[in-house]
């Protein structure tokens, strides 16, 4: 009777310690009350979310989440990072489980609508291209009919390249291979004519995975999907949609007015341009706008810098060259609307 | 004429004789053997050894031939401890310290006893606030409402709970906690301030992880497998029929349906904004699952145990749990012990499967240092590293049952 009731209690005092409560209401209030903000990252991808030889996460959606944290509480280290895979990832957001889903997911119609959960804004323009070895003499991927195509299963990659071979009436034959690694490795010995990920991977694999510094392989000029990357979050609360965009959009600004991390608090208290006034807080109103401290960029472009600084810490090693990603009176397709 | 006396061959060669030459298809077979060593062994030694890079140096590794030891010395603490923070890898590092040596001093049957247990007892929740830290939320309420609970039924032994003065300590404590409910005492949290920065269970990596899933998962899966094996042979039809229901059902679903069910359905279950530990739900999922594969290896036993002993034991009138605590589970669980090792060194390993929900063990984080574009390339080097670790413990296991084995028959004499 004394163990039973023992045991009792001791399950229901397990049951309690397990379960916590989030506060239910506005995402903001309850990050705000956690002082901490939860980012659902990748596990693993080099560039965008990547464990360091420390253990601390870095890359462009890292990066993201700790701007977020530094305009909300003046502190990029505010972030827990909770690494998910292509199943897990919207049910961490749907389930509350993570604030925002910060792990190159593509935007597309259905997930943004059916799937629970809202796209924030694009971070990085990527694209699905194809790599071969020089020694073919292919110059188009409209001359692939026929090869044998390493592709890692997945999302989108394999049918993205079905549907493009099927558009240009071409036959292929995949040999598909679930790890990185892996299919890297297949390629480079011979194993399949063709190699097809996204862009910002093909590049990085010619500079760092490739024999001979990548002189023996090239990138075909055609990219066969487009892969707009952003940050999603939960449907249903527009205030924290917006932070999480206009966070995007001030990093944005800030590369195109010149702010960087290294000249922001300088800017902050002695600019005469109204523009990066506005921006940095020192004519009021945007903070108060959005829900934020007035100083919110300069925070965030202080921990993080501007997006062009975030992109050369963690894409440009890479071998990437900017291109669609650049602001768009460079070419590009970063067009930030006003903070105003 | 004598005969000549048999000539003596040495030692040595005796024994090559009698191992390795015995016949001619032994000798073919021996010098097939050794020339594929002399062909694959050099090859394997100027990889590891002789053409490495020991130096974290990626630009040297490129231009060797050999293995890039150097990837294993760059990320060695991510690959041991995860992301686990960096200046706090002295935490992960005592608690597997302190676990290994638990577990070394349990294999030692010398030392099995009441003080053992204790030992255990105050360990787990140490190395749990060790590895947590932050302030930990005592459930105080819940704690001394046990202990007075447990007073109230030892006062009910001794006088009954019709007497005047079991009664009346009853009616003073209600009016107790109906006067302190209503000013609100019992909603105070109270905190256990540890001193260390907090670091949730999702950022715990490495070996340490690796242990504290197959350890907890063979320690509490153990006592509910010998539940559901005896349960399978009761006597009871509805106890029977759930433990077999149980058993079946678990057992003809993969494991890895089984963390996924915890890691994705579990929480669309749950109402809104209410989430259970991660790292819980798959050591729980662990537990449920390896229960049912041990419950069978036990049943095993208990159907070797000739039907004389257990009639023996109903001849003594000895009551069922006294019959198979005393009589049957003691024969029944040495003869288990090779195929339950078998079992516990499977759940060891498959541990590494909880990469799928996206928290990593040793091999988790080892693919996690592999990820880095400078290193990725010596990827092979971090999975031979992975393995060699993962043999080491698995050998042990495997020597050590076998040690427990022959100390257990010569105790019995048999």
């Amino acid at each position: 009777m004394l163990k039973r009731s023992l045991i009792a209690v001791a399950t229901a005092t397990l049951a309690l310690g397990i379960c916590t409560t989030a506060n239910a209401g506005s995402r903001l209030d309850a990050v705000k009350a956690r002082g901490q903000l939860v980012c659902g990252v990748n596990t693993g991808l080099a560039g965008f979310a990547l464990a360091d030889s420390t253990g601390k996460w870095t890359g462009i959606d890292v990066d993201l989440c700790r701007a977020i944290a530094a305009s909300m509480f003046g502190d990029a280290e505010k972030v827990r990072y909770v690494p998910l895979n292509t199943q897990q990832r919207f049910t961490a957001l749907q389930t509350g489980e993570v604030d925002i889903l910060s792990r190159n997911t593509t935007w597309t119609l259905t997930r943004d609508t059916q799937q629970g959960l809202n796209f924030a804004a694009t971070l990085y323009y990527d694209g699905q291209g194809f790599m071969v070895a020089k020694k073919l003499g292919v110059k188009s991927a409209k001359e692939l009919d026929g090869a044998a195509v390493c592709v890692q299963p997945g999302t989108t990659t394999e049918l993205n390249l079905a549907d493009y071979f099927r558009a240009n009436n071409m036959k292929f034959k995949p040999v598909v291979i679930e790890n990185l690694q892996e299919v890297n490795a297949a390629f480079f010995a011979g194993r399949c004519d063709v190699l097809t990920t996204d862009a910002s991977g093909l590049a990085a694999i010619l500079t760092k995975d490739a024999p001979n510094k990548g002189a023996d392989h090239v990138i075909l000029p055609e990219l066969i999907s487009k892969e707009p990357l952003g940050p999603a979050v939960a449907q249903g609360d527009e205030q924290w949609i917006d932070i999480v965009r206009w966070t995007i959009f001030a990093l944005l600004e800030a590369e195109e007015y010149g702010i960087s991390s290294t000249n922001v608090e300088q800017l902050a208290k002695d600019t005469t341009n109204p523009n990066i006034a506005r921006i940095l807080g020192k004519t009021p109103g945007m903070g108060k706008a959005i829900g934020l401290p007035e100083d919110w960029v300069v925070r965030a472009v202080k921990a993080v810098g501007n997006y062009g600084q975030m992109w050369d810490r963690h894409i440009k090693p890479l071998g990437l060259p900017r291109g669609l990603n650049n602001l768009w009176n460079k070419g590009g397709l970063m067009y930030a609307p006003p903070i105003r | 004429m004598e005969a000549a006396p048999p000539k003596i061959l040495d030692d040595r060669a005796q024994w090559l004789r009698a191992n390795l030459f015995s016949s001619p298809l032994n000798s073919a077979l021996t010098i097939l053997i050794l020339v594929a060593l002399a062909l694959v062994v050099p090859k394997i030694l100027s990889w590891a050894l002789f053409n490495a890079v020991f130096a974290p140096d990626p630009q040297a590794c490129r231009a060797a031939k050999g293995a890039c030891w150097g990837f294993i010395v760059e990320k060695f603490r991510l690959m041991t401890f995860g992301t686990y923070p960096y200046e706090q890898q002295w935490r992960p590092l005592a608690v597997t310290i302190l676990l290994l040596s638990l577990i070394g001093a349990t294999m030692n049957l010398r030392l099995w006893g009441r003080r053992l247990w204790i030992t255990w007892a105050i360990c787990v929740p140490l190395m749990w606030i060790l590895m947590r830290g932050g302030s930990i939320r005592i459930p105080w309420v819940l704690i001394s409402g046990a202990l007075v609970l447990t007073g109230l039924i030892g006062l009910a032994r001794n006088i009954g709970f019709r007497d005047w003065r079991f009664i009346s300590t009853l009616v003073l404590l209600l009016a107790g906690v109906y006067r302190f409910a209503s000013s609100g005492v019992f909603d105070y949290p109270l905190f256990l301030a540890t001193g260390m920065p907090l670091v949730e269970t999702d950022k715990w990596g490495g070996l340490p992880l690796t242990l504290i899933l197959s350890a907890n998962g063979i320690v509490f899966s153990f006592p509910l497998a010998v539940a559901l094996a005896l349960g399978r042979r009761s006597e009871l039809p509805v106890i029977r029929a759930l433990s077999v229901g149980y058993i079946e059902i678990v057992r003809g679903v993969p494991l890895i349906t089984v963390l996924f069910m915890a890691s994705l359905m579990i929480p669309l279950f749950l109402p809104s904004g209410i989430t259970v530990d991660k790292l819980l739900r798959a050591q729980i999922g662990f537990i449920l699952f390896a229960a049912a594969y041990e419950a069978e290896v036990i049943r095993g036993g208990l159907q070797a145990v000739p039907k004389g002993q257990y009639e023996a034991a109903d001849a003594l009138g000895l009551s069922y749990w006294n019959k198979m605590g005393l009589i049957v589970l003691p024969q029944a669980l040495k003869v288990v012990i090779p195929p339950m090792v078998n079992t516990f060194i499977g759940f060891f390993k498959d541990t590494s499967l909880v990469i799928i929900i996206g928290l990593f063990d040793l091999l988790g984080a080892v693919r996690l240092a592999s990820s880095d574009v400078e290193w990725r390339i010596f990827y092979v080097e971090g999975l031979v590293f992975v393995a060699l670790v993962y043999f080491a413990f698995c050998y042990t296991m495997a020597v050590y049952a076998r040690r427990l084995e022959t100390h257990l028959n010569v105790t019995t004499g048999r």
